[in-house]
């Protein structure tokens, strides 16, 4: 039962990543978008050649929300331009099983992102990414898998929905906001001169909470909202 | 239909809210809001009347809007209705 | 029922014009009056929404949508409300129209989920009754952790305590407000529930009639 489980979210994965490597366009497309995002911040929220306190945290997680949407709706676009979507709920499989392969690719596609954006800033804003990198992690992980969570259950609801670009990030902000506010403020707190790792550590704990509530929520209510 | 009202909510919201503000500000006169003590000099009763305002207009606004649909829809279903007897 | 509410609705300012003024906020602590009950009434709305859309989810009662929508429109609503009628108390009592305090903010994120829940079931073309009802669960088991990160976040305490403990000739309009605030709900609520019923019902005779 639990084998076939995972042999299912496993199959969707190897998929997408086949379907990926060969192009490489949402990889390359939501990385380029990434760095864009980042230096757009950037010229508005440096002033006088200095970023305003906290800037790089909160440059970090717009950049990762923003990027995060779009990959999102790129990954259930080809689904359902191929109409390949329709295929795997046909599929015998378990539904919650499809939705864990979904996540898993679309967080590796973001791990990925990361690995760049993350750099990126602790260049442009001597912000200390080495110093508590543990933690860092942490944050990244469990934001990073909170807004997936979330934004996977939605983009797939809204494969057939019409206008479904412009919905993804109406519903998704506002339903992410305590990720956006631990991430920012937990990153914020270990990029001071003098890193608050107690405050980090209470939001990596709600962070914590918050992926095993909705990411239950949502294998819960997969099969009924896909269910035609 | 539904979006009219929404809009019309909101230019009842503005207004009054404007007329407010505009009300407030003395011509030259400006006066940083933490100098002040809080709301020392704010008439209250332009605050409340646009408060209460507001709400009677929401409600009797939206009561009406549903009525009047409610009205349609069941005028459209007793024809359909007789029709398909 | 409509007529009671109506009636109680009417009556509200008389109820109110007689509380006393109190200390020290004066005049415009009367805002309260309305605004406390809009805020009790926008989360009854959210939750009532939320239930509604997980018994349409997982029981499969075609109903409880019509439940789902006319509530969550009417979160919007009472939310609005409250939004419009508590800044305008904050301008007199704390000086400025908006702080960023923790019941403020979470207040204001919840009218954002029900908004673009309105906006999903407007715009979203078939099969948006099932993700509204997606969106309305997750929204109400949001709340608690939207309350908890801006709380954090934003430790700012109002400078008068929003709850007083109010003596009785305070506390009798008040509880009359709710009262009268909770009546509205419900008859809004059958009066757009019935609405969305009926148009599903002549959504269905249509097609029926389509076919033949």
């Amino acid at each position: 039962m639990m084998r076939a489980f995972f042999r299912v979210a496993w199959i969707v994965v190897r998929k997408d990543l086949t379907v990926e490597v060969r192009s490489l366009e949402i990889l390359s497309t939501t990385l380029f978008f990434a760095v864009t995002v980042v230096l757009m911040f950037s010229f508005g929220l440096v002033v006088d050649g200095r970023p305003l306190n906290d800037v790089a945290a909160a440059i970090l997680w717009v950049a990762i929300a923003f990027s995060g949407t779009l990959a999102l709706g790129r990954t259930f676009e080809r689904e359902r331009h191929n109409d390949t979507l329709r295929a795997l709920l046909l599929a015998p499989a378990d539904r919650p099983a499809l939705y864990v392969g979904k996540l898993a690719g679309i967080l590796l596609l973001l791990a990925l992102v990361e690995a760049v954006l993350v750099p990126l800033v602790g260049l442009l804003f001597a912000a200390p990414i080495f110093v508590n990198s543990g933690y860092l992690i942490a944050l990244l992980a469990g934001g990073t898998l909170g807004f997936t969570a979330v934004g996977t259950l939605f983009a797939a609801m809204l494969v057939r929905a019409r206008s479904r670009d412009v919905l993804l990030p109406i519903m998704l902000y506002p339903m992410t906001v305590p990720v956006m506010i631990a991430g920012v403020r937990g990153t914020a707190a270990l990029f001071q001169p003098t890193p608050d790792l107690a405050v980090a550590m209470f939001w990596i704990g709600l962070l914590g909470f918050f992926d095993v509530v909705f990411v239950t929520l949502a294998l819960w209510t997969f099969d009924p909202v896909m269910t035609d | 239909m539904r979006l009219r009202s929404l809009f019309l909510s909101i230019c009842l919201t503005v207004v009054p809210l404007a007329a407010v503000a505009a009300a407030q500000q003395p011509s030259g006169d400006f006066v940083p809001v933490d100098e002040t003590v809080p709301g020392e000099q704010i008439p209250a009763l332009p605050l409340i009347a646009t408060a209460y305002g507001f709400i009677w207009v929401g409600v009797l606004g939206y009561a009406w809007s549903i009525g009047r649909r409610l009205q349609k829809v069941e005028s459209e279903l007793a024809e359909l209705e007789s029709r398909s007897k | 029922m409509l007529g009671l509410a109506a009636g109680m609705f009417a009556l509200a300012p008389w109820m109110i014009n007689a509380a006393p003024n109190e200390a020290t906020m004066g005049l415009v602590y009367k805002i309260y009056f309305f605004h406390m009950p809009s805020a009790w009434m926008f989360m009854v709305a959210a939750i009532t929404s939320g239930i509604a859309s997980a018994r349409f989810l997982f029981l499969k009662r075609p109903s409880a949508d019509g439940w789902a929508l006319a509530a969550g429109e009417l979160a919007v609503l009472f939310g609005a409300f409250t939004l419009v009628s508590g800044p305008l108390w904050a301008r007199k009592a704390w000086g400025v129209w908006w702080v960023w305090d923790a019941r403020l903010t979470s207040s204001l994120m919840l009218f954002m989920i029900f908004v673009a829940y309105l906006l999903l079931r407007k715009y979203g073309g078939p099969g948006s009754d099932k993700l509204g009802a997606g969106m309305a669960l997750f929204g109400m088991a949001n709340v608690p952790f939207i309350y908890v990160s801006v709380n954090y976040w934003r430790t700012f305490h109002p400078l008068t305590s929003v709850v007083p403990t109010l003596p009785v000739e305070m506390g009798i309009p008040l509880w009359y407000c709710v009262t009268a605030f909770t009546l509205l709900f419900i008859v809004l609520l059958r009066m757009r529930t019935r609405l969305e019923h009926q148009r599903v019902r002549v959504e269905a005779l249509y097609l029926l009639e389509d076919e033949s």
